[in-house]
């Protein structure tokens, strides 16, 4: 009996843990980004303030080049995510139905390149680009992302093709199918949650990205939204807690927009798909 | 017609049936390994030389100095030492709670389908982001960590939490172990769910406790998964960069200066090329190295259990 109680109690704290530890941070950002100045100056901490201050909304938008960071992040990761989609599909396919030596070393090579460290590959990474004039401009950004999220991006595909049981295929091509109907009128449609799940992981990961914006790009005009914030964080941002908070709010929501889109098969499907041999 | 004839078949068929998928795949595996395979030869070869950051690219070779040099730098010798530190710390602390959160997960209560949420969601957050909300949330002025043990009259209340020297690594650690759990409690989550459900039921019928249930099942259970997620893990995060640049560029007086806060500034803030060649192979050698050693034991342990 006591024992009960006290496995309850325990497990019961471990929960309120968890609730504070996870969920409190954004309860807090959400509350600084509607407090006034004067509320964020005082001593006394207040999760929400008696009187919301939507001005630090307005401030974080018109402070410089902000609007123009969310641009850029957007375009960018909208534009390499197309690109990793197109490329992906085809061989994503091909390691699917095909079980081969090739597919084997190509495997393992993906999964071995996921550990290789960035502070490395940065060196030779940033010298290629040099030599072809990319430094410093959007497409170089946009050629990186691809080169680095493309492997991940196929492996996870392949995982949403191998679901797809081959034997749909050749009942198709039996009733007459050619090869194109099969892969338009079979494959395509029963492979769109995936590439669904694949677009929105890259996209995720293009958009919240750091290390290379920073290495790459030095022109503000060209700073995606991380690198604008960091900056802003530097700057200012630590005297404009408001403003700042205001300005990550923002940032998050295509963030928590697009996971909420695939949380649940993330959560399922994800390992699964990367895992199954 | 045996089964496995008939799935031979059918896999030799792909490439008659299907040599257009072939044709198109084969360029881009090519670029994919061209890609990846020619930076870190690249790579390799620069930590030889004494290359330099700049337009006109001259540089000679100079053997085995960059490496002599590395090793007799205390300054990258204590970065290691933090990195180290660091690297096994958020491991460690993300994978007990990312489990933890995982089995309460599993039980399937009211609080499920939020932690569940909860838990994975840091996942789709750029580091940034997570330093500027840990920034907000532990200034010594306005955040609510001191503001609460003021409030209260705790110790502690008037402590730079990120600046301190003392706690500072503490601190960047727990907020690395925060980003760390989303990739621990999705994992340990499809492990969970391998479990047959009779294994855990006879258990129960056995009268095991819950802690030989979890020594006894769980654990051994997912041993192979807990040595992959820790090795990657190790990997990742004495790579990381992005979230202690951010919160701390490695201050106060090089408490969290971690190794790839290091390379970065010997590569881009001093330009020394070669020299941060060197000290990246270094990392990656000593990190394969010892996560080798340490999966090759896992395994013949796994062997003669």
């Amino acid at each position: 009996m006591i024992k009960t109680v006290i496995s309850k109690i325990s497990i019961g704290a471990l929960v309120a843990f968890f609730f504070l530890f996870l969920g409190g941070p954004f309860v807090w950002l959400l509350g600084m980004s509607v407090k006034p100045p004067i509320d964020i100056l005082s001593y006394e901490p207040r999760i929400f303030p008696k009187k919301f201050y939507f001005q630090n909304y307005s401030d974080a938008l018109e402070k410089s080049g902000i609007i123009q960071a969310f641009f850029n992040s957007f375009v960018i990761a909208t534009i390499s995510t197309l690109i990793i989609l197109m490329l992906a599909v085809t061989p994503s396919y091909f390691f699917a139905r095909n079980k081969g030596i090739l597919t084997k070393s190509v495997s393992i090579w993906i999964l071995v390149s996921q550990i290789f460290p960035l502070s490395l590959l940065v060196i030779p990474i940033f010298l290629t680009m040099q030599r072809l004039n990319l430094i410093n401009t959007r497409p170089g950004l946009i050629l990186i992302y691809i080169i680095i999220n493309l492997p991940f991006a196929l492996w996870l595909l392949r995982g949403f093709v191998l679901s797809i049981p081959s034997e749909l295929e050749e009942a198709a091509q039996i009733d007459g199918a050619t090869f194109t109907q099969v892969i338009r009128k079979v494959i395509f449609p029963l492979l769109a949650p995936g590439l669904i799940v694949v677009a929105s992981f890259t996209f995720i990961n293009v958009w919240n990205e750091f290390f290379f914006a920073l290495v790459i790009l030095s022109d503000p005009e060209k700073s995606t939204l991380p690198l604008k914030l960091a900056q802003f964080l530097g700057a200012e941002g630590r005297g404009l807690f408001g403003a700042l908070a205001a300005a990550t709010t923002m940032a998050i929501i295509p963030s928590l927009a697009l996971f909420a889109l695939i949380q649940k098969r993330f959560s399922d499907n994800f390992l699964a798909g990367a895992v199954k041999g | 017609m045996s089964r496995s004839d008939h799935k031979r078949r059918r896999e030799k068929s792909f490439f008659v049936r299907e040599p257009l998928i072939a044709i198109m795949a084969a360029p881009l595996i090519l670029g994919v390994l061209i890609v990846s395979v020619i930076p870190t030869l690249l790579a390799s070869l620069i930590a030889f030389t004494d290359l330099e950051l700049g337009l006109n690219l001259r540089w000679n070779f100079v053997g085995l100095q960059n490496f002599f040099d590395a090793f007799t730098d205390s300054l990258f010798l204590s970065s290691f030492k933090i990195g180290s530190i660091w690297a096994l710390s958020v491991t460690i602390l993300s994978m007990v709670l990312g489990f933890a959160l995982a089995l309460l997960i599993e039980r399937r209560k009211w609080y499920s389908p939020v932690l569940k949420i909860l838990g994975v969601f840091p996942w789709a957050l750029s580091p940034v982001i997570v330093a500027i909300i840990w920034e907000i949330l532990l200034n010594p002025n306005s955040g609510p960590i001191n503001g609460w043990l003021r409030k209260f009259k705790l110790p502690g209340g008037n402590i730079n939490l990120l600046g301190d020297f003392n706690f500072a690594l503490p601190t960047v650690i727990v907020i690395g172990a925060w980003i760390g759990i989303p990739v621990m409690t999705v994992t340990f989550m499809a492990s969970l769910k391998t479990i047959s459900r009779e294994t855990i039921e006879a258990s129960f019928i056995d009268g095991a406790t819950s802690f030989q249930r979890m020594r006894f099942l769980l654990i051994p259970h997912m041993r192979p998964i807990i040595t992959a997620l820790f090795s990657l893990n190790i990997i990742w995060n004495f790579n990381s960069f992005g979230l202690v640049y951010v919160l701390t560029s490695g201050g106060p007086g090089g408490r969290t200066y971690v190794p790839a806060l290091f390379v970065y500034d010997e590569s881009f803030k001093y330009g020394h090329f070669g020299y941060a060649s060197a000290m990246g192979l270094i990392i990656t050698v000593a990190l394969v190295v010892v996560l080798g050693i340490y999966v090759f034991a896992r395994n013949r342990n796994e062997v003669e259990a």
